[in-house]
């Protein structure tokens, strides 16, 4: 393992520390119980949002906490579920008196600490769970599908919802439709390498990849020989598409996903590949995002996010944001 | 219950945990997500260091406060899972000294809490799969007033129910996204719960530790 730390215990601690002292003019962090919130003040009659999961999907969550965006974030350990007490500290903290709606991925961990934390709360709340992965088929016996990339665009519109004043209700019913909405697929050609594991999470050969990967190295729907980018993307913009039930005509956003090591230049060689995809099966790009948004440490390839648009989610989409991740329109 | 028999219960289920944290890992390794043990470790360390202030508490308090302890500090599914059955077995606690009856009916509460709060019944390949078993067996010998050799009955039928098991298909938690290929391994929850139950009966009956 090779990897720019000091005390493999201490990783997280020291990042936030860093993330906090880089952006101090948008945020700021609470050490114990752990979270990161807007360093503004959340203005009377305004939802709070909260968002939170384990650690190594940088920049989400901390990432994407300011103005249009996520009030708070509570980050993990590791690929670990965050616990109540983030919640509800960065609940207490954020909320204006009207209501707190937390954005969780759907992962058992993640659902039960944001449940308990409900439970808990003095504070209204609600919650819209994201399970845009359709890698992973849904199944009344298993966990359902997995929350990914799509989350962040769900954080992103209901973000600029929120500064509109919509109501807490209003805000859930929004955010559910946004996730409905989207899908999600990605393919992993390295493992990435738990810092506390200190080796690879899977083995994975030269020329393997692993197709319908997850976001914690977790298997997909099959390990197969490395293809070209086109034949990759052939195949989860097929999955994609296939489950999206999009018309023709529709306008979409069509999001690239990174990693965590796979450069700019082959993401935007795979959006090349995707958008003509896209536009072949009669839909419109009509917005993008290409970049590193929900990664998985230092996990090579990348997923591809289709979400349909309608004139209210484009405007939501459109409608300035800053935070240390994502800055657009002010 | 007195003070002292808290004391020596949190003593003897943290000493078991942490003294089987390696084991409990490797199982998730195989399966899951590999930090089982550490999770658990770090939740029962914590419980530890506070036992006298919750050993200085009535028993339904206790188990509460104890659960709490463990919702904030184990993290991951286990924290809330583990947490939810000291919660609602604190809550089904009566105010005088439990008999064996009020026990078994305390830990039905707590498995309906972890049924509950897991959205799983029995047979997905999760801690209930020790929890319920060990209940059913102990429901059964209160209602036969069969208390002789209760606390040998309960390791056994423990122990029974984890090897099961090892043949059954994951259909909760990360093991499930493996389908098929969970099977062949202990599950890790179930493990836990196994050495939890062994630490508890030796405590309680120590002539049957293990």
């Amino acid at each position: 393992m090779k990897k720019l730390i000091n005390d493999v215990d201490a990783i997280l601690g020291e990042s936030l520390a860093g993330f906090a002292r880089a952006h101090g003019d948008l945020v700021s962090l609470s050490q114990a119980p752990l979270f990161v919130r807007r360093r503004a003040v959340t203005p009377a009659g305004q939802v709070a949002l909260i968002s939170g999961g384990g650690s190594g999907h940088e920049p989400l969550h901390a990432g994407f906490v300011g103005r249009g965006m996520l009030h708070a974030a509570c980050p993990g350990q590791v690929f670990t579920s965050p616990t109540p007490d983030q919640m509800l500290a960065a609940a207490e903290a954020v909320d204006s008196g009207a209501g707190v709606l937390f954005i969780v991925k759907n992962y058992e961990g993640d659902v039960m600490n944001f449940e308990m934390a409900a439970e808990m709360a003095p504070c209204a709340t609600a919650r819209v769970l994201t399970n845009d992965d359709v890698a992973v088929e849904n199944s009344s016996y298993t966990t359902g599908r997995r929350g990914v990339a799509g989350t962040v665009v769900v954080e992103k519109m209901l973000g600029a919802a929120a500064e509109t004043g919509m109501d807490l209700a209003t805000l859930q019913a929004l955010g559910e439709r946004v996730n409905g909405a989207t899908r999600s697929m990605g393919c992993a050609l390295t493992s990435c390498t738990v810092p506390a594991a200190g080796g690879p999470t899977f083995e994975i050969g030269e020329a393997e990849m692993e197709m319908g990967v997850g976001i914690h190295g977790e298997p997909g729907r099959r390990r197969v020989a490395l293809a070209s980018a086109s034949a990759i993307v052939e195949e989860m913009m097929g999955a994609i598409l296939a489950d999206l039930g999009a018309a023709k005509g529709e306008d979409v956003l069509l999001l690239v996903n990174g990693f965590g090591a796979t450069p700019l230049m082959e993401l935007y060689l795979v959006y090349d590949e995707a958008a003509r995809r896209v536009e072949a099966a009669g839909l419109t790009v009509a917005r993008s995002l290409v970049g590193n948004w929900c990664t998985s440490l230092d996990m090579a390839g990348c997923s591809l996010t289709v979400t349909r648009l309608d004139a209210e989610t484009t405007g939501l989409w459109d409608a300035p944001v800053h935070t240390p991740a994502l800055r657009w329109g002010c | 219950m007195s003070n002292t028999l808290v004391l020596r219960l949190i003593e003897g289920m943290a000493g078991t945990i942490e003294s089987h944290a390696d084991q409990l890992t490797r199982l998730d390794q195989a399966i899951g997500d590999g930090d089982h043990g550490i999770n658990m470790a770090r939740g029962f360390k914590e419980l530890a260091a506070q036992k006298a202030a919750i050993a200085a508490l009535p028993l339904g308090e206790a188990l509460k406060k104890a659960g709490m302890t463990l919702v904030m500090k184990v993290g991951g599914a286990s924290g809330p899972l583990y947490g939810t059955l000291f919660i609602d077995m604190g809550k089904a606690t009566p105010e005088a000294a439990p008999t064996l009856a009020d026990l078994s009916v305390m830990l039905d509460a707590g498995i309906r809490g972890v049924k509950a709060r897991g959205k799983a019944e029995v047979g997905m390949k999760t801690m209930l799969d020790v929890l319920c078993p060990v209940a059913d067996t102990l429901r059964s010998l209160v209602d036969q007033n069969e208390t002789d050799g209760l606390d040998e009955r309960i390791i056994a039928a423990a122990g029974h129910a984890l090897h099961r098991t090892t043949d059954m298909v994951a259909k909760r938690g990360r093991a499930s996204f493996l389908g098929e290929r969970s099977k062949g391994h202990l599950d890790p929850g179930a493990c836990s719960s196994a050495l939890l139950i062994g630490a508890v009966v030796g405590v309680l009956a120590p002539s049957s530790a293990r």
